[in-house]
């Protein structure tokens, strides 16, 4: 696990892996976006709405995902102090938010024609609420830390990790709770969607997700050139006082000196 | 009654949220990495 904590070698792979993952991702989204907007028939029961599916169930599974990835990292960074953990999860959680965002519009969107509302209070739309306000608190909370003289990271690693007590009740809430939302389509090895939806969706979610990675890494390697610059200048600047403070004492000696002479 | 409502205009209306938010998130992602490599760039000039 330490083999990968060091952000050279970090830094090696990121600089040819993000404009990949970033390149790759737009092409396969876009493909995979005009194939659920042009290509794909309408449902039988929604219309054209389902192609807001295409955008809303990868929005949804990145938000789901990203707080698992914070979470992930947090726990890595507290139990191995692995040193590339703690800017993982904060790399991930604008990201995560975004998505999260977006999935809660689209999802509204997606409501309105097809429900006759655009919110309930039910359980999956309201945890899902909770999400996005989690990734508000964690991203005001690293800024805090941060600007309070780059204190521990801890506090910021703990609340991602209390913070995961809702990805779950996200994912089963449809199940424990009666909700307009409907229960999960697609379950481990089982699709309950037609094969002309399913594909275009998900080839958007694998372009969605390429998107995410490289949005991460661009993230994780602005943090990291941060953070070195932020050390070369407080050298320097300490440098400069360690010779500043000589040069003092050198003339008050010789001051001293000739004096005594 | 009941009220007539264009598909469409729902559909488009989340795609462009749905692709700007995007496109906006890779934009600043990718113009605040590449600024905070150049102050790096820099300071190690200095």
């Amino acid at each position: 696990m330490h083999g990968f904590a060091n952000p050279a070698r970090f830094l090696r792979i990121a600089r040819w892996l993000t404009p990949l993952c970033l390149l790759a991702g737009v092409a396969v989204t876009a493909a995979a976006l005009l194939w659920g907007l042009l290509k794909a028939p309408p449902d039988r029961l929604m219309g054209d709405t389902v192609r807001i599916l295409f955008i809303h169930v990868p929005a949804a599974w990145l938000g789901m995902a990203g707080w698992t990835t914070l979470a992930g990292a947090s726990l890595v960074e507290l139990v191995w102090r692995h040193p590339l953990a703690g800017i993982a999860a904060r790399a991930a959680a604008v990201p995560g938010a975004v998505f999260t965002a977006i999935c809660l519009v689209t999802g509204s969107i997606w409501g309105r024609p097809t429900w006759g509302t655009w919110w309930v209070w039910d359980g999956r739309l309201t945890s899902m609420l909770v999400l996005l306000f989690l990734y508000f608190g964690y991203i005001a909370l690293v800024d805090a830390t941060r600007r309070d003289g780059g204190g521990s990271s801890r506090v910021a690693a703990i609340f991602g990790l209390v913070g995961a007590i809702n990805v779950p009740i996200i994912n089963r809430s449809v199940v424990w709770w009666n909700s307009l939302h409907q229960p999960p389509s697609i379950t481990m090895g089982k699709s309950a969607i037609d094969p002309a939806f399913l594909w275009p969706l998900l080839a958007a979610t694998i372009g969605f997700s390429l998107i995410f990675g490289g949005v991460v890494l661009a993230r994780m390697r602005a943090i990291l050139a941060d953070i070195q610059a932020e050390a070369r200048l407080r050298r320097k600047a300490m440098n400069d006082g360690v010779t500043n403070q000589a040069a003092t004492n050198q003339a008050e000696t010789s001051e001293r000196a000739g004096a005594d002479a | 009654m009941r009220e007539a409502l264009d598909q469409w205009t729902f559909v488009v209306a989340a795609y462009i949220i749905g692709v700007a938010g995007t496109a906006a998130m890779i934009g600043w992602s990718w113009i605040g990495m590449k600024a905070a490599e150049r102050r790096r760039d820099r300071s190690r000039g200095k």
